[in-house]
Parts: C-alpha cells; sequence; structure tokens
C-alpha cells in the first residue's frame, strides 16, 4: 500500500492561524506519523479521509488520486473507502452497539433496527467480544468496549485502510498497554494497512515500521 | 347559546391556526435554524436577530407590517389579488401567517442551539461509513437535535395559540371565521359576557399549561442523555 501526500492549508480561527503544509510518502503496511499535539497531524488525517478540503496539492492511495486540486479531482469521503477510528471514538450516542457496528452497512436515510444483524455484523461482535453488550448504548460502556466498538463499525465494511487518530489518548493509561497489545493482536489478524497519528512514543515502536515526523506544519524524515 | 357552546367554536378555530401556523415554522424554523448553525456567509447574525424580531417588537407593530406586505394593497398581497384573486386579510389563513411570524423564533432559536449542540465528529463519522449528505442529516443530525427542536415546536404552538395582537391587524374578529380564542376573550370581556370570558380564560390556561409541561419534559432529556 502507499499514501502519496502533498498538500497545503490554511485554516483559521478567531486568534489562530495555522498553515499545514505537509508531504511524505507512506509505504510501509504500518505507518506512524508522530508528533506533539498541535503538530496539524489530526488536520491530514482528516484530509486523507475526505473530511478537509486541502487549498492546493494532491493526495493518492495506491496510485488512485482521491484529491488534486490541479485535476479537480476530490472524492468525497464516502467514496474513499477508509476506516476511521476517531479520537474520542465518535460512537452514535443514540445507537446501541449492534446499530453502530451495522450503521455504515445500511444505505439509505434509515438507521439500522435495533437488532440489526448479517454475517458480518455477528462476525465483528464475536471477533471484538462485544456480543454481550451489544444491545447496550455507547454511554454504558467502558472505554476499552468503546474503542472495539468503534474499531468494529470501522472494520465491517471491509475498507481499504484503517486511519487512527491517537487511538489510546482517551483511554487510562493503565489500560492502554493492554489495549495496545489487542490492538497489534488484531490488526494483524486482520491484515489491513493502517496509518496512525499520535504523539505517544509507544505507539512507534510497536507501529511504526515507517515513521514520519510531523512538527508546526511540516513533515520531517 | 351557553358559555360552553360558545368557546367550543374559537377554540376549534385556535388550534387550527395553531397547528398549521406550528406546521410552516417546523418547515422554516428548521431550514432556517440549519442555516444559521452551520451556514457561513456575511450577515448571519443580522439575519438572526431580524428573524428574532417578531419575539420583541410589539404585536401591533408586527400586525402593521403584515398589513404593508400582504394587505390588500400591500407588496405581496396586490399581487397575490391581481393574479389569483388570493385575499389574506380577514381569512383564518391570515391568522396563520401572522401566528406563524410571531412564533417563528422560538422554533428557530430552539433549532439552531439543537444544530449547534450536535458534535461534528459524529457527522463526519456518518461521511466515512459511506453516508451522502442527506442522509447524514437524516440519521445523525436530526435523531441528535430532535428533541431540542420538538421543543421549540411545542412552544411555538403555545405561543400560536395565544397571538392577539398582530392576529388581530390582520384577520380581524369576525365570529366562526377569524375570532380565535385570544380574540374572542377580548370580546368577551368588552361585552361584559363574564361567564364566556371565563370559560375561555381557563380553556386557554389549561392549554399552554399541557404544552409547557411537555417542552419542558422534553428539554430536560436532552440535557440529560
Amino acid at each position: 500500500m502507499s499514501f502519496e501526500v502533498d498538500i497545503r492549508k490554511t485554516v483559521s480561527s478567531p486568534g489562530r492561524r495555522f498553515e499545514l503544509q505537509v508531504r511524505f510518502t507512506a509505504q510501509a503496511r504500518r505507518t506512524v506519523i508522530y508528533g506533539p499535539s498541535g503538530a496539524g497531524k489530526t488536520l491530514t488525517l482528516q484530509a486523507i479521509a475526505g473530511l478537509l478540503r486541502p487549498d492546493a496539492g494532491r493526495i493518492a492511495f495506491n496510485g488512485e488520486a482521491l484529491f488534486d486540486s490541479g485535476a479537480r479531482v476530490a472524492l468525497p469521503a464516502r467514496q474513499r473507502r477508509f476506516g476511521y477510528l476517531f479520537q474520542d471514538y465518535a460512537l452514535f450516542p443514540q445507537l446501541n452497539v449492534r446499530q453502530n457496528v451495522a450503521f455504515g452497512l445500511r444505505g439509505g436515510w434509515l438507521n439500522p433496527p435495533r437488532d440489526a444483524g448479517g454475517d458480518a455484523v455477528e462476525r465483528w461482535l464475536s471477533a471484538l467480544e462485544l456480543l454481550p453488550v451489544a444491545s447496550q448504548l455507547p454511554h454504558q460502556l467502558s472505554g476499552g468496549q468503546r474503542q472495539r466498538t468503534a474499531l468494529a463499525r470501522a472494520l465491517v465494511a471491509a475498507p481499504r485502510a484503517l486511519l487512527l487518530d491517537e487511538p489510546f489518548s482517551a483511554l487510562d493509561p493503565g489500560l492502554r498497554d493492554r489495549t495496545r497489545d489487542e490492538l497489534d493482536r488484531l490488526l494483524a489478524q486482520v491484515d489491513i494497512p493502517l496509518l496512525m497519528i499520535t504523539h505517544d512514543p509507544d505507539d512507534l515502536q510497536r507501529f511504526g515500521e515507517q515513521v514520519l515526523q510531523l512538527r508546526d506544519g511540516a513533515v520531517g524524515g | 347559546m351557553n358559555a360552553a357552546e360558545s368557546a367550543w367554536i374559537p377554540l376549534a378555530l385556535s388550534l387550527k391556526v395553531a397547528g398549521w401556523a406550528t406546521l410552516i415554522d417546523l418547515v422554516l424554523g428548521v431550514g432556517l435554524g440549519l442555516l444559521l448553525a452551520r451556514g457561513r456567509f456575511p450577515g448571519r447574525e443580522l439575519l438572526d436577530a431580524v428573524l428574532t424580531l417578531p419575539m420583541v417588537l410589539p404585536p401591533t407593530v408586527l400586525g402593521y407590517y403584515l398589513l404593508v406586505l400582504i394587505g390588500k394593497r400591500g407588496w405581496l398581497g396586490a399581487w397575490l389579488y391581481e393574479q389569483f384573486g388570493i385575499q389574506l386579510i380577514f381569512t383564518w389563513q391570515g391568522a396563520v401567517i401572522a401566528a406563524s411570524v410571531v412564533a417563528l423564533p422560538l422554533v428557530l432559536k430552539a433549532a439552531r442551539a439543537a444544530f449547534e449542540g450536535v458534535d461534528p465528529q459524529l457527522e463526519n463519522a456518518g461521511r466515512v461509513l459511506g453516508l451522502s449528505e442527506a442522509a447524514v442529516f437524516f440519521r445523525v443530525t436530526l435523531p441528535l437535535a430532535w428533541r431540542g427542536i420538538l421543543a421549540g415546536l411545542l412552544l411555538s404552538f403555545a405561543r400560536s395559540l395565544g397571538e392577539f395582537g398582530a392576529t388581530l391587524m390582520v384577520a380581524g374578529s369576525i365570529p366562526g371565521r377569524t375570532q380565535t380564542l385570544s380574540v374572542a376573550v377580548y370580546e368577551a370581556v368588552q361585552a361584559g359576557q363574564d361567564g364566556v370570558a371565563n370559560v375561555l380564560v381557563l380553556i386557554t390556561s389549561l392549554t399552554c399549561i399541557v404544552v409547557l409541561l411537555l417542552a419542558g419534559r422534553l428539554l430536560r432529556g436532552s440535557a440529560v442523555r
């Protein structure tokens, strides 16, 4: 797999102006973008996912342009087919675990029913040990269960790659190491290309076959 | 006609007017609330202020504006009359317009706040999971905002039910046709029919209390979640 990213984006909010200028090629199956908070990591990941539109540049996955300001290509997020694990998991609070997991499999304007099923949903609920809590709402879950639900929701539609935004930062420190082991094992089974952003050096050793440093909106080697 | 019977006709008319006005405000309030919550355009806060005016302006001023707009010689009214023979003044439809304008800010404010309270990250989650923008609205945004919107709608219904000033100026007080509950109370008191007034006042108060209780319950529910 390969991500080619070469983008520019100026983000301004009252009192803050941030220049993001990132250029890298990620070729390892597991790539970690490492940098302090505020360096523009999340913006970069959002641009790759199609949630943030760069001012100019190009983003390609395995040679296919997802965004190209020169060629006027800008694939919407829904067509990029990436799994995205949000920092705070972004589980739908009014839907139970099962509905959250089945969410992406159902088209149209209605959410999946409370007892939504299907082979893929059952397989992931079982693989991530979520069957006992399948009918619970996100606020009833532990931090680890929440993360596994978010992961099942992202993986159930067989995405082309998994984008992870600080996957362990929302967890208690004690839980972090164990969850890291679990995720490592699981992702090895799934064998899915992944791109992770983190400010935690511990994530580098485990997931960083290739490591990119991001500082003040620019990438170093 | 006894007091209860003479109360029934204006109550039915008021419910009809308030119902239609609330339906109009549902569409306008949700649409404009979304625009104000998510739109990025110059003059956004000015638009919000202008649309909130009906909440603070004297109803007579509002009624006057409406006459200028939809009166027989008004900008819109003259055109409607010449083109289609439609006259809104002194009709129950005119009362609906007056009530919906007066109550619009209540839905608008509630809808804007409800939409602004929806975490944009959840909408992003919907997008990466393959949803179109319309599907994101109906499956993520609206389910998370509907309680707040519904509370606003109930307040707008209660406000429409009690609308007096602008309604009187635009629709007049024709018994059985445009004489709503609140106008009927005024007429009853003026005519010295205290029995009728008592019944009307009691019905109005009870209806509004029920609506406010419902609205409060919905708002509390959305705060807990």
